[in-house]
């Protein structure tokens, strides 16, 4: 809404200073589909690649032709019929373990980043509505962790506890939410110091009202965009780590480990490891590209 | 004192004080081992006296403050103690040193990471302030989708793709011009190193350059929207010297932010890149010591990240305050 | 369009037919629809009109430039017989700060923080090969003499952050002045300045121009300021001329109701009442941020049941950090508030929820001051119920009553700010204190952020409810005329100390304290002549400039 339009209303007729002048309004429903409707060619692209990987994750045991674990055929069998992409090492369907592996890691994924969310977001509106001790000792605490990258220090920490999946979601999760701290922190800051939470204060609002009712709504749609963009991250690293052996472990299928099982393919110029690599790639593509719009959109830059 | 050096002090003081802590985090995760370790690390055949000599060894019988005065003490001398490697079995091993083991890795990884910083960040530079000099333009849209593809994707998939396109083609591996396995050590000659390192390096590039030169894009056009800069085409300035005079000037502080946070991203980026291309690098190393928990190694490698990690930012903030007006000509 | 003054012969600019558009939303909407103007050489012209009236953007383009995001989509303009256009920037830049120069709104913002004045004002000649660096040098100090600077030898040696905001807008003055321009354009050059700091960057640039006979191009939304500066002025709304005439004629003869209107503001006028009982008193009170500087020091004053008290000061005076005094925001380091004879505790938390109730707040930005994720009925309904305990259907007609008792239609019940209007948003704010049954409400500089009409109606409005609920007003303000409008009692405040209080006229009548009487003659007056004439009566009395002094300290 530019202050140009608000203006031109109020002006209509200046005896009664558009006090009753009665602005026209829109729904929310009505601006998304607006939205929609303007979203560029890529945006509509991943949202399309992100419907249809929520539909291979939710009906995986429908759409896969063969079990996660089952061994149906020799090792290594070739693209075709009845393996549309073949077998693993094991001799275990690969198509059937890619259905499944975007359940798992997709799964697990969403777990970690809504964990790291449910962390750093809370922490985060806490620092920002108490400044003093609390805010003081949350931020050095949380500049230590970020001084370590995120992969070492994850590496360093399932070394010592071992790779197990609840393992593996609560170390991703703990220390990711050092970045959701951060922003959440900032923005929310942004919003603490206008006048409409003083005047909550001065109303004698408790702690969680001004937090909740006033400061949340306001910080939504960064906090969506980030949750997109750390999804990718988080999605990243699990499958780097699965990849590198440390993550997911067999025989849960996922893409990263599937990638690592079956690598040395690639030196006999066969491109099945690309599947679980390029599955990955493009559901980070996707996201970000629907991120990407997302925040054009929001921080409404003409750039 | 004034007040340059004063912030400079600062800040170098605060950056020690991240790497104390730092090393008290990495120390203390050695804490919180679980009882049973040594025997997963000795195997279950283990006896209670080989048991208590390896924790003797740890010296988890001496309080944690000494044993971490002692620890950091030692890394302070370039002593990161013993690796655990060869203290299994019945304790007949050869002991060998983290340090002999960490040392010509820790070389090869920062071979491999300044081959590919001399080339990348000149490169994201460059193409970056084209992109923000022709913003909106097709070449910038181009850009956009491009890089925006690039830092969405995991290194592996660009490693294996280049693998696939560029090293499988040539039938014997082990041939110029790509080799698909890095298999370098410091007994080769430099031209021979680098034709080695081309497939790892390339894909480093590739993943920094798309994130180096969106980061150099945002920062030139937030700096080209400054009213000085609009002031300065009112005054009739040509648009070369309003680059080179109005804009260059204040542009050191966020380009020195976006090499350094991008160096960073590198340091952890030679981790997988290094293990698909089995190259012998510290990253290769701290992967294979955490599969084994051979926890001093791992500690030992996460230090010398972290404290990059620290330095990489300290500059950058250093660069940012020496080249700010404000505090170089204070009122 | 009414036929212009003077002939052609002398004629610098003119523009026909200019429409500009401006993007939002992936949409062009013409912000500028088709304006007229012509400019004479050595002439001043005055561009008015409020927030949103193009003024800004019809300057820029009086140089052929459009900001980015905006385009000129129609019309000419002709600067000396030149089409600018659809001219290439190359050659637009030949012209720009040699023969057109812009001033802008924010001086701090426009001098490129990493060089030295004098760099930034000899690229100008430099870069236009029109002088060397000495004889750029020379013309600098010059020029920094004229426009009565400090220190003219030295102050090009600093950097812009180490020269307070009057100077630097008088150094980009004189930057603008460099090259000896036909045109300089400026886009409301002392909006951001206190009003006795905005005097002399006022003084300095009328004379300068008149100097050097250049012609100008004068923007701003302030009437009494277009009147010291323009030999013409023109009215502007949503982009459209509303009328032109010479000043003396403009001001005495406004032919449209708009016009007139822009005219009648400062009308407002509130007879002052006697007062007996005090609501709000504060003693003796000190307070500083930290354990730095006292920004507070030694403050007594009284608020009466049912009247205005106007607290009155520049920018750093501590008029707001009075107010965080008073409601607990920000605990006294000495002294105390009494409410009706009781001490309040002084930290917010310790009060009770009938203490807060009774004393509300009402702010200087109602953007910032909505939550813009509420409906206006929970914003109005919250402090119903919080403070009342009143719900469901009783709620909702308390709502609707409060909306009409501050004029506004009940359907606006379920809208968003974002929705409305500025005006309307304060309005809300206004009702949100009302909701409460306060006994006192601190008006933080309620009306500055809004177009003056907008502002009269506030007001207005203010003062119908003190008569009808009987509610006391601390009425914080930097503006003289909305102080003559509201206030019973005036309060002076200069740097964190009071400096004058009493009755409206007794404060307002001479003898006035020294600085109460640097600021009320500070304030420009619709007289054409009021500029010259309080320099006139200054330079008299003491020689050298009180301003300058209370400025620099």
């Amino acid at each position: 809404m530019t202050l140009l339009q608000d203006n031109s209303r109020e002006g209509a007729m200046p005896a009664v200073a558009g006090t009753t002048a009665l602005p026209p309004r829109r729904s929310w429903r009505e601006s998304l589909l607006r939205d929609m409707k303007h979203a560029p060619l890529s945006a509509w692209f991943g949202m399309a690649v992100i419907a249809a990987y929520v539909v291979v994750a939710v009906f995986a045991p429908l759409l896969a032709p063969y079990a996660e674990n089952e061994l149906v055929g020799a090792q290594y069998e070739p693209w075709g019929d009845p393996f549309f992409f073949g077998t693993d090492q094991l001799g275990r369907d690969l198509l059937s373990r890619l259905i499944y592996g975007a359940r798992n890691t997709i799964g697990i994924a969403l777990m970690t980043t809504a964990l790291s969310f449910t962390i750093g977001g809370m922490l985060g509106m806490l620092a920002a509505v108490l400044p003093g001790w609390v805010d003081q000792s949350l931020s050095r605490f949380v500049d230590v962790l970020m001084a370590i990258p995120q992969l070492i220090f994850a590496l360093v920490l399932l070394s010592i506890f071992g790779s197990s999946i609840i393992n593996l979601i609560l170390i991703i999760a703990v220390l990711d939410s050092t970045r959701v701290f951060r922003l959440t922190r900032a923005v929310a800051l942004n919003i603490a110091v206008l006048d409409f939470v003083e005047a909550a204060k001065l109303q004698g609002e408790k702690l969680t009202w001004i937090m909740i009712r006033e400061i949340l709504p306001n910080i939504l749609p960064p906090l969506v965009a980030e949750f997109g963009l750390r999804f990718c991250f988080v999605f990243l690293t699990i499958s780097a780590l699965s990849f590198l052996g440390l993550g997911i472990q067999p025989p849960t299928a996922d893409w990263g480990s599937m990638l690592r099982e079956n690598s040395t393919l690639i030196n006999y110029g066969d491109v099945t490891p690309l599947l679980p690599a390029g599955a990955i790639a493009l559901l980070t593509v996707a996201v970000n590209f629907v991120v990407d719009w997302f925040l054009h959109k929001t921080s409404g830059l003409k750039d | 004192m004034s007040p340059i050096l004063k912030t400079v002090l600062q800040r170098l003081g605060l950056g020690l004080i991240t790497l104390f802590a730092v090393s008290i985090i990495i120390f203390a995760t050695i804490e919180m081992l679980p009882g049973d370790f040594a025997k997963a690390i000795l195997g279950q055949s283990a006896t209670p006296d080989t048991v208590a000599a390896f924790q003797k060894r740890l010296g988890l019988d001496r309080p944690p403050v000494e044993r971490y005065l002692n620890w950091i003490g030692g890394v302070a001398q370039g002593d990161f103690g013993v690796s655990f490697a060869g203290l299994g079995g019945l304790g007949g091993g050869q002991e060998t040193t983290v340090v002999s083991l960490v040392a010509p890795r820790l070389a090869n990884t920062l071979f491999l990471a300044g081959l590919t910083a001399i080339v990348a960040v000149p490169l994201a530079l460059i193409l970056g302030m084209l992109a923000a000099l022709y913003r909106n333009s097709f070449y910038d849209r181009i850009v956009n989708m491009v890089t925006l593809t690039s830092i969405s994707v995991p290194e592996f998939f660009v490693a294996y793709i280049l693998m696939l396109l560029l090293a499988v083609p040539h039938v014997v591996f082990d041939s110029p011009p790509f080799y698909a396995l890095a298999k370098i050590n410091f007994d080769m000659p430099f031209t021979e190193r680098v034709m080695r390192s081309a497939l790892p390096v390339m894909t480093l590039v590739l993943v920094i350059v798309a994130h180096m030169m969106r980061m150099t894009r945002a920062a030139i056009i937030n700096l080209l929207s400054s009213p000085f800069i609009e002031m300065a085409r009112l005054k009739g300035v040509s648009p070369r010297r309003i680059i080179y005079r109005h804009a260059l000037p204040n542009a050191w502080a966020p380009i020195a932010t976006v090499i350094a946070l991008n160096l960073a991203y590198l340091v952890v980026g030679v981790v997988v890149v290094e293990v698909v291309f089995v190259y012998p690098g510290i990253g290769q190393l701290m992967v294979d010591a955490v599969s084994s928990r051979n926890i001093p190694v791992v500690q030992a490698c996460a230090l010398i990240f972290a404290a990059t990690y620290i330095l990489l930012n300290l500059i950058a903030d250093i660069v940012s305050i020496v080249t700010n007006p404000r505090l170089l000509h204070p009122r | 369009m009414t036929a212009k003054p003077n002939s052609a012969g002398d004629r610098l600019l003119e523009i026909r037919g200019l429409r500009i558009e401006g993007q939002s939303e992936d949409r062009w909407h013409q912000i500028v629809k088709g304006v007229d103007l012509d400019l004479n050489r050595g002439e001043v012209l005055g561009l008015i009109g409020e927030s949103g009236a193009g003024k800004s953007t019809i300057g820029l383009a009086a140089m052929g430039y459009a900001r980015p995001g905006c385009r000129i989509s129609a019309g000419s303009v002709k600067f000396d017989g030149l089409e600018l256009v659809g001219l290439a920037e190359a050659k637009k830049r030949t012209l720009w700060g040699s023969r057109i120069s812009y001033v802008a709104q924010s001086a701090a913002a426009s001098f490129n923080p990493a060089h030295r004045l004098i760099e930034q004002f000899s690229e100008v000649p430099l870069e236009h090969k029109v002088m060397g660096a000495d004889e750029a040098k020379t013309r600098a100090i010059d020029l920094f003499r004229r426009l009565r600077l400090p220190n003219p030898e030295t102050i090009g040696m600093r950097y812009p952050h180490q020269v307070s905001g009057g100077q630097l807008q008088r150094a980009m003055t004189a930057m603008a002045m460099s090259c000896t321009p036909d045109l300089i354009i400026f886009d409301e050059p002392t909006t951001a300045l206190d009003v006795t700091t905005q005097i002399e960057v006022l003084a300095a640039i009328k004379n300068i121009v008149r100097q050097f006979n250049t012609a100008a191009i004068y923007i701003t939304h302030d009437l009494a300021v277009v009147a010291q500066m323009a030999d013409r002025i023109m009215v502007l709304r949503y982009g459209e001329t509303v009328e032109e005439a010479p000043t003396a004629e403009m001001l005495a003869h406004p032919k449209q109701a708009y016009t007139r209107t822009l005219w009648a503001v400062r009308s407002l006028h509130k007879p002052e009442e006697p007062a007996d009982d005090m609501l709000l008193r504060v003693e003796g009170v000190e307070a500083s941020y930290g354990n730095s500087i006292k920004v507070l020091d030694g403050i007594d004053l009284a608020v009466p049941r049912g009247r205005t008290v106007a607290l009155v000061g520049e920018s750093g005076s501590g008029k707001s950090t009075l107010a965080r005094v008073i409601t607990g925001l920000l605990p006294p380091s000495k002294g105390q508030v009494l409410f009706e004879g009781k001490p309040l505790p002084p930290a917010l938390k310790q009060r009770s929820k009938d203490m807060l109730r009774r004393m509300q707040m009402i702010y200087q930005m109602p953007d910032t001051a909505l939550n813009p994720r509420r409906r206006v009925r929970d914003i109005i309904g919250r402090p119903l119920r919080h403070y009342l305990g009143l719900r469901g259907a009783v709620q909702e007609k308390r709502i609707v009553e409060l909306l009409e008792m501050i004029e506004l239609d009940h359907r606006f019940i379920d809208r968003l700010p974002g929705e409305l209007s500025g005006g309307q948003k304060q309005r809300v704010c206004i009702a949100r204190a009302l909701a409460a049954k306060p006994d006192l409400i601190i008006c933080d500089e309620v009306t500055s952020a809004l177009d003056q009409i907008v502002a009269e109606g506030i007001l207005k409005l203010l003062l119908r409810l003190q008569k009808e609920l009987n509610v006391s007003y601390l009425y914080i303000t930097h503006d003289l005329a909305t102080v003559k409008a509201i206030a019973d009692w005036i309060v002076v405040m200069h740097q964190g100390r009071i400096v004058q209080q009493g009755p409206k006229q007794a404060v307002l009548t001479p003898p006035h304290h020294a600085y109460t009487e640097l600021l009320l003659s500070s304030v420009p007056e619709m007289d054409p002549a009021w500029l010259d004439g309080v320099l006139a009566r200054r330079g008299a009395a003491g020689g050298g400039a009180p301003a300058e002094a209370s400025a620099a300290s």
